[in-house]
């Protein structure tokens, strides 16, 4: 057993109202720069829908995440080692800038500087690529929004494999749900795998995976293998760049900037404690279906003394064994089992899980039922079918996925038995297999979801891995090249690529 | 004064450039790694690229290393082994011809994406630009040199050629003389090729440096970074160091 302690996160999406402040906040921090205009660190889809890039999920076309080999060892899809390198000249599997979109701004200099006009002037868009002329804009991060489209291009979403979809297309049987998502920070990280400058690595103190920028080469072969396609390539410093879970905000305990402005209280970040020796087999489980289960059984038990001893011969601090007890993530993960990773048939174990929405009732009959009996209308009557969550979340196994949402449905016919009849109903809270007291502690930090109970982030202790002497007056966060700011405008060794922009135009 | 011209383009030239080429890349990698990438404009545009990148790459490739292992190898090494004179030179035709004809279309591919699609020449910068056109001048240069060899197939102007390279990283300048009346072709031909070499620092070229035949050798998959003990990194410059794990 070797324990290591991981930054992990759970969004509740039953909470998420789709408002994309996460994106627009994390945007405005990291990547509002040149080269990196059509990259969302965090985006939120509506589903279903194709996504973002275009039929992310589609992996027989995308060749992301890893594959079983007969002989039971995995590796990336998008092959060995030497198949790596013979496509590093074309990489065959690399998505193109429109899959993404084609960033573009307005020209709205013209709005004040056009002469007098029989009609009003308008501010057209422009390529932030090229600065040329958009006639039309085709595809954005958000095209889907609230089920934008017709539906036989969303249906091509691969979360329908086995559902009978043509019904969902029906006006009285459509469905939606929002669907953040940012980088995964696996446990076994495909674009860590892929890299073939090996200068992306996952910190062993807090799982964070970064990318070295003055390692990398540009050889985007990363930007294949992750298979939620969250490492852009910035077309102007010729260099990947990823979601870096805000570490300057993690190492001093607070939490990201998505979380921290998540106007739903959707986002929680705690620690996880797991066995780094077992990473390996549990993604090679031979099922799929039973990998959800096999990376539940890597996660350890923060109480448990055995757990806590080896932690600390593996250097883990007592403040993190603390903050593992405490955390959100264990809770909602392992004690009540009410949150799930996002597509475990990767096998890159994924540490960003989700609690799954619940949904309205389809039968009114059904919908008068609940709360007045305690009578638990069953999930496979939800307006969001329930193959659709499962392949999402559990590789297609149902069950998980059913009990998780039959637990939140407990919670709410219990706490209303409570709060409107005044009465404790312990009898809801064992049909789901809990006790009373941890539905209301599942109230507490689901539904009434206070600062401290989402957010439970040990600092870094940096000193006791580094000298901090030789740190003082060193630069903190920068992109690369020692303290500069990666803009090098007067170098003899080349400036980063520049889109020619014209803002107005004749 | 043809002689003095000579002496210093074939003599001390040599040296200059790969004075620049040594301490340039040193420089480059040591201060500005930032910009030390590939340049990649794939995900800009994959058109023509899938084509042109493999066939230029392939193709230079073989070229540059029939160049390095034909011109450095000592000539009695070819003659212990029993190879001809005039086997090698057909040897360097046949092989450098195709890889040439290959490249050629490659880069062919590649110039006009570069140029003439406004995606790839809007985000390009002049080094881009440049340096593809040198290196396709370059291969024509290289390529019309197989017309003037057939005239002298017997191989004696390239043990010439041989001898001067190897003389020169001898440190024997006076090697030049070798090179004073050879066809004009060949001396653009050298003297292009030197100019690689200088211009080779301040230009996406420095990427072959990082060719990363490595990754083959790394044990296992997985990069882990450890605060503490012997992989920790070095303050300040963040450089990661990377042990292998899993």
């Amino acid at each position: 057993m070797k324990v290591r302690a991981q930054i992990a996160m759970v969004l509740n999406l039953d909470k998420c109202i789709g408002c994309h402040t996460c994106s627009v906040t994390c945007k405005n921090v990291w990547t509002s720069r040149e080269g990196m205009e059509y990259a969302w660190f965090n985006n939120v889809e509506t589903k279903p829908g194709i996504g973002y890039p275009k039929d992310w999920e589609n992996q027989d076309r995308w060749k992301g995440g890893w594959v079983r080999k007969k002989s039971g060892k995995i590796e990336p899809r998008i092959g060995a080692k030497w198949r790596v390198l013979a496509n590093i000249f074309a990489n065959p599997d690399l998505p193109e800038i429109d899959d993404y979109y084609e960033p573009f701004t307005f020209d709205y200099e013209h709005l004040q500087k056009a002469p007098e006009l029989p009609a009003f002037p308008t501010a057209r868009p422009r390529s932030l690529v090229t600065g040329e002329r958009m006639e039309k804009i085709h595809w954005g991060p958000n095209w889907e929004e609230i089920l934008g489209g017709e539906f036989a291009k969303r249906s091509e979403d691969y979360n329908f494999e086995g559902v009978q979809k043509d019904i969902y297309g029906q006006f009285e049987n459509t469905f939606m749900m929002y669907l953040p998502r940012l980088c995964e920070h696996c446990l076994n990280p495909a674009c860590v795998a892929s890299c073939p400058s090996g200068a992306i690595y996952k910190r062993e103190e807090d799982g964070i995976v970064l990318i070295d920028q003055d390692k990398c080469r540009g050889w985007r072969m990363c930007v294949s293998g992750c298979p939620y396609k969250k490492i852009y390539y910035n077309w102007s410093s010729g260099k990947s760049e990823k979601c870096i879970l805000c570490y300057p905000r993690i190492e001093a305990g607070q939490p990201t900037v998505c979380s921290e402005t998540c106007v739903g209280r959707i986002r929680y970040l705690g620690v996880v404690l797991y066995d780094a020796d077992r990473i390996e087999a549990a993604a090679s489980a031979a099922n799929e279906e039973d990998l959800y289960e096999a990376q539940l059984k890597i996660f350890l038990d923060p109480n448990d003394p055995e757990v806590i001893r080896q932690a600390r011969a593996d250097g883990v601090p007592d403040s993190w064994l603390e903050g593992a007890k405490r955390s959100p993530i264990w809770k909602m993960a392992m004690e009540w089992k009410v949150a799930f990773p996002l597509h475990p048939e990767y096998r890159t174990l994924p540490m960003v899980w989700y609690v799954p929405p619940l949904s309205p009732i389809q039968s009114a009959a059904e919908a008068g039922k609940i709360g007045h009996d305690g009578e638990m209308p069953d999930v496979r009557s939800l307006r969001i079918p329930l193959k659709y969550l499962a392949n999402m979340l559990t590789a297609g196994k149902e069950e998980p996925v059913a009990l998780g949402l039959e637990r939140m449905l407990a919670m709410r016919a219990y706490m209303r038995a409570k709060t409107v009849d005044g009465v404790i109903d312990q009898s809801i809270a064992k049909k789901v297999g809990l006790t009373a007291a941890q539905i209301d502690e599942m109230y507490r930090v689901m539904a009434i979801a206070n600062y401290e109970d989402r957010f439970v982030i040990p600092t870094a202790h940096r000193e006791l891995g580094e000298d901090a002497y030789d740190l003082k007056g060193s630069c903190g966060f920068s992109f690369g090249n020692g303290c500069s700011d990666g803009r090098t405008d007067q170098s003899l060794f080349g400036v980063p690529k520049r889109a020619k922009n014209p803002m107005e135009i004749a | 004064m043809r002689d003095l011209i000579n002496h210093i383009v074939f003599g001390w030239y040599p040296y200059l450039c790969l004075t620049v080429f040594l301490l340039g890349s040193l420089a480059r990698f040591d201060r500005e790694q930032y910009t030390w990438r590939s340049g990649s404009s794939q995900m800009l545009r994959k058109r023509q690229l899938t084509m042109g990148s493999n066939l230029f790459h392939v193709g230079i490739l073989v070229i540059f290393m029939g160049h390095f292992a034909g011109l450095l190898t000592p000539i009695w090494v070819f003659d212990a082994l029993g190879i001809s004179h005039g086997f090698k030179q057909m040897l360097a035709i046949v092989v450098g011809g195709i890889a040439g004809v290959a490249c050629f279309v490659g880069m062919t591919l590649l110039i006009h994406r570069r140029l003439f699609d406004s995606r790839i020449r809007k985000t390009s910068s002049f080094g881009d630009i440049a340096v593809l056109l040198i290196l396709y001048v370059q291969l024509l240069l290289g390529l019309a040199t197989i017309i003037v060899s057939l005239d002298h197939l017997d191989g004696h102007e390239m043990v010439r050629f041989m001898t001067w390279a190897q003389g020169i990283l001898t440190l024997q300048p006076g090697v030049s003389s070798l090179i004073a009346d050879a066809h004009p072709i060949f001396r653009a031909h050298l003297f292009l090729g030197m100019t690689i070499f200088l211009v080779f620092p301040f230009t996406r070229l420095v990427h072959v440096w990082s060719a990363p035949v490595w990754y083959l050798g790394r044990r296992g998959y997985q990069v882990v970074r450890s605060r503490s003990g012997k992989n920790a990194p070095q303050a300040v410059s963040a450089k990661a160091r990377t042990l292998p794990a899993e």
